[in-house]
């Protein structure tokens, strides 16, 4: 298209653009694609990723030490991961898997290009079952069109009702078992269907429910053309040899039917029939033959439905296939390994998890803050010495309640006050203390001395916990 | 119309100007219309439901100015049931308090935590203007969080000052000693402040003079200690630690005090030194419950010198 579009300044380019502006078809979904749908390779592979999202409705029911393996309890503020508890304190490691996924996206993208929307986005998934329950109800693309546009009589009430019923079930489904990560499900089912969960259950069941209603029913491809930001992101990451769905126009054009009496040998023909299989399959509606566009979610369907026709006509398959930009035209394809690209978000990649998986591996049982009150900074007590005080916030990470003892460590004899006994720590909470610290002024020879809070409990299975931390005592100026 | 338009089939309005210039119909999709006239529908419905118009004439009570909506909700009654949960759960504590001595109350972990945490506010409110936001002190008002105690620091002690107030009174010696008593004095002072000995003329002098009918015998501001550990004072301060009453302290603050005294009427220089009494029976009449006391009492004992 843009060899056209350089002759733009001739009177004849200017023909060329008009021409090509008769073609150019803008998809605001005045028209509902009904795609074809067809088995092959492709297809299969997008079944098989689809499924993945299995483990979105069947996740919650996964159960770990007696209760539900990952639960994120938001009014409790735990996180249970199997057998490990996150509280918010280390929510750091939420920033590391969202970069994480980030950057697979966009490695993702910038090797095999909008392969996510194609294969794993919730959107293409939903969209993907709900035409095939159209399917099964209405009929082939066809039939569908036909029942459109059909007088309204009650088996076409009774079909679509079905439909959209059916549709509002894999709704409300999906916003149930989104729900039942959060409420717990074994909870969801008693409380919800008796009116027993809080509102919040309920408005986002109904925000799911109609959500996944709308989008995956009415909206579908649109989504991709016009509300997605992802779509739009993925698009200016692609680049000459990123892999995506591409027709071979040097082996296709020029395309059309063979003339009567041509064979296979002498046709003056390319290798495409026109026979608009690839566009009647595909889901968002494009041509893939107009090259890489906005429309395409690189799913691969346009190319199980050309290597079928290939077949029949006895041709070679890949006239629409995985491929790069550069590959198409010819030249020298580097292997993956060898773009800078690649290893670049491969390191972000290896950073961000290793990130996660030494958070994850050395999440401590207590945590301990010293905040040192400032009001007074320090106070001198009638035999000379001086006090400061401090407030203790020891947070208890463990599934028990724990005794913590607060001890202070400096360079010079300190006296404790508040901490003889051991702090009472709730599990999963902050448990506060005051404690304050003594030194004698013939020790203070400076106007602050580093200290060290060292807090430690014993698990009721007998292994010992400690946390420190760094503080300061402050005294006058000597 | 119709007949004469160029434009056949073109779906325009029939206005046309210039020949060829006209206007189309070009209605907004269908989602924008359905779109606006539910944002419509939400309007009417919300004035319906939610309180939207004024009042009508006649209808304004003076207090509420609008028109109610069916369903009766305002902003100052969703706020009033909040405070009212916050009370609620408020309310199980400050039972439990109304019912324990302070010295309980410092027992239970729970409690001394609510207790610290909610007269935080009452001390900003009745205390810190002159003790400082931490109990820290102010020039002429004395430091809380230290454990030097003009009157005692035990908690009953504690619960006496807040409850009735303290006015400590002590001569003005410009007139009564000369000037050289005047300056050994307050060297005898500034010694035992430093070192807690003072020379055996200062003491003598001290005795002479009467200083320890007040401060006490050892200059210690105790006058008697009671069975059961309290101390008897009249207020006067313990000048054998290194705490001032009066800052900056030092030989001529010292000698100040000495000269003009505390809350001494008709002496110009004197020291100020009242503290208000805060109990519904005292001069400032419904200052504070027995409850407010009961829970500053601990949070002042607390703060870091509590007896």
């Amino acid at each position: 298209m843009s060899e056209n579009l350089s002759g733009g300044a001739q009177p004849a380019g200017m023909d060329e653009i008009y021409a090509e502006a008769e073609q150019w078809h803008v998809n605001t979904g005045n028209e509902t694609i009904h795609a074809k749908r067809i088995s092959g390779r492709w297809r299969t592979i997008k079944w098989l990723a689809a499924s993945v999202w299995l483990i979105f409705f069947l996740g919650p029911y996964l159960r770990w030490d007696g209760r539900q393996a990952v639960l994120f309890d938001i009014p409790n503020r735990q996180y249970h991961l199997f057998g490990v508890t996150v509280l918010p304190q280390d929510f750091w490691m939420l920033s590391l898997l969202l970069l994480f996924f980030a950057i697979l996206l966009a490695v993702a993208t910038a090797l095999a290009g909008r392969v996510y929307c194609g294969y794993f986005c919730f959107q293409t998934v939903w969209t993907d079952v709900f035409t095939l329950i159209e399917e099964k109800l209405e009929g082939n693309p066809a039939q569908r069109r036909k029942l459109a546009s059909a007088p309204l009589t009650a088996e076409k009430i009774r079909v679509k009702a079905i439909k959209h019923l059916s549709w509002m079930v894999i709704g409300f489904v999906t916003g149930f078992s989104f729900v039942a990560w959060f409420y717990g499900a074994g909870k969801l089912w008693q409380d919800f269907f008796v009116g027993n969960a809080n509102a919040a259950v309920y408005a986002a069941v109904a925000l799911f429910t109609v959500g996944t209603y709308v989008l995956a029913g009415w909206l579908r491809e649109q989504v991709c053309f016009w509300l997605c930001p992802y779509a739009r992101i993925q698009g200016v990451m692609l680049d000459r040899t990123t892999v995506v769905p591409t027709y071979d126009e040097g082996r296709g054009e020029p395309r059309g039917r063979m003339q009567k009496g041509e064979t296979e040998a002498t046709r003056t023909t390319g290798d495409c029939v026109d026979c608009n299989q690839c566009v009647a399959v595909c889901p968002t509606g494009v041509d893939i033959r107009n090259g890489q566009q906005e429309g395409c979610i690189t799913c691969g369907l346009c190319i199980d439905a050309c290597n079928a026709v290939m077949d029949k006509l006895g041709r070679p398959r890949g006239l629409i296939r995985y491929a790069s930009l550069d590959e198409i035209e010819g030249q020298s394809v580097p292997p993956m390994i060898a773009r800078p690209r690649v290893w670049v978000y491969g390191a972000i990649l290896v950073l961000a998890l290793s990130g996660i998986i030494y958070g994850l591996s050395s999440l401590a049982a207590i945590e301990l803050k010293v905040l040192h009150e400032r009001a007074p900074l320090f106070v001198q007590l009638s035999d000379g010495s001086i006090q400061n005080k401090y407030t203790l916030k020891v947070l208890n990470k463990t599934n028990e309640d724990l005794m913590v003892s607060v001890s202070v460590e400096a360079d010079v004899p300190v006296t404790v006050t508040g901490a003889e006994e051991p702090i009472a720590a709730k599990h999963g909470e902050v448990n506060p203390g005051i404690v304050f610290v003594k030194i004698d002024r013939d020790h203070l020879d400076a106007e602050s001395v580093p200290l060290t809070f060292v807090a430690s409990a014993t698990q009721p299975d007998g292994t010992e916990v400690q946390a420190t931390r760094e503080s300061a005592f402050f005294g006058p100026r000597p | 119309m119709a007949e004469n338009n160029p434009f056949p089939g073109e779906n325009n309005t029939g206005h046309f100007w210039d020949d060829n210039l006209r206007e189309l119909k070009n209605p907004p999709p269908r989602w924008w219309m359905i779109a606006f006239w539910a944002s419509v529908a939400w309007w009417v419905l919300y004035a319906i439901l939610y309180p939207m118009w004024p009042a009508l004439p006649g209808q304004s009570d003076g207090e509420n100015d609008f028109t109610r909506g069916i369903l009766g909700w305002t902003s100052i009654k969703e706020y009033k049931q909040g405070v009212e949960q916050v009370e609620a759960v408020r309310a199980q504590y400050d039972e439990q308090i109304a019912e324990m001595t302070p010295a309980e109350i410092i027992e239970d972990p729970g409690l001394l935590q609510y207790t610290l945490a909610s007269s935080k506010v009452l001390f900003g409110d009745y205390c810190a203007g002159c003790h400082g936001s931490g109990g820290q002190g102010n020039p002429g008002y004395p430091v809380l969080a230290d454990d030097d105690w003009l009157y005692g620091g035990s908690l009953g002690k504690i619960t006496e000052t807040i409850s009735n107030g303290r006015k400590g009174a002590m001569t003005a010696h410009a007139d009564i000693l000369t000037e050289a008593e005047i300056d050994q004095l307050a060297n005898f002072v500034v010694d035992l402040a430093e070192d807690g000995e003072g020379s055996e003329a200062g003491w003598a002098l001290y005795n002479e003079k009467g200083c320890q009918a007040c401060h006490g015998a050892e200059a210690n501001g105790v006058l008697a200690e009671l069975p059961n550990g309290d101390i008897v004072t009249v207020g006067a301060a313990n000048l054998t630690d290194s705490i001032w009453r009066f800052r900056p302290g030092g030989y001529e603050s010292a000698k100040h005090t000495i000269k003009y005294g505390v809350n001494q009427s008709g002496v110009e220089q004197t020291r100020d030194a009242v503290m208000p009494a805060f109990s519904q029976q005292g001069q400032l009449e419904g200052k504070l419950s027995p409850q407010q006391i009961k829970m500053l009492t601990v949070y002042v004992h607390q703060l870091g010198g509590g007896q």
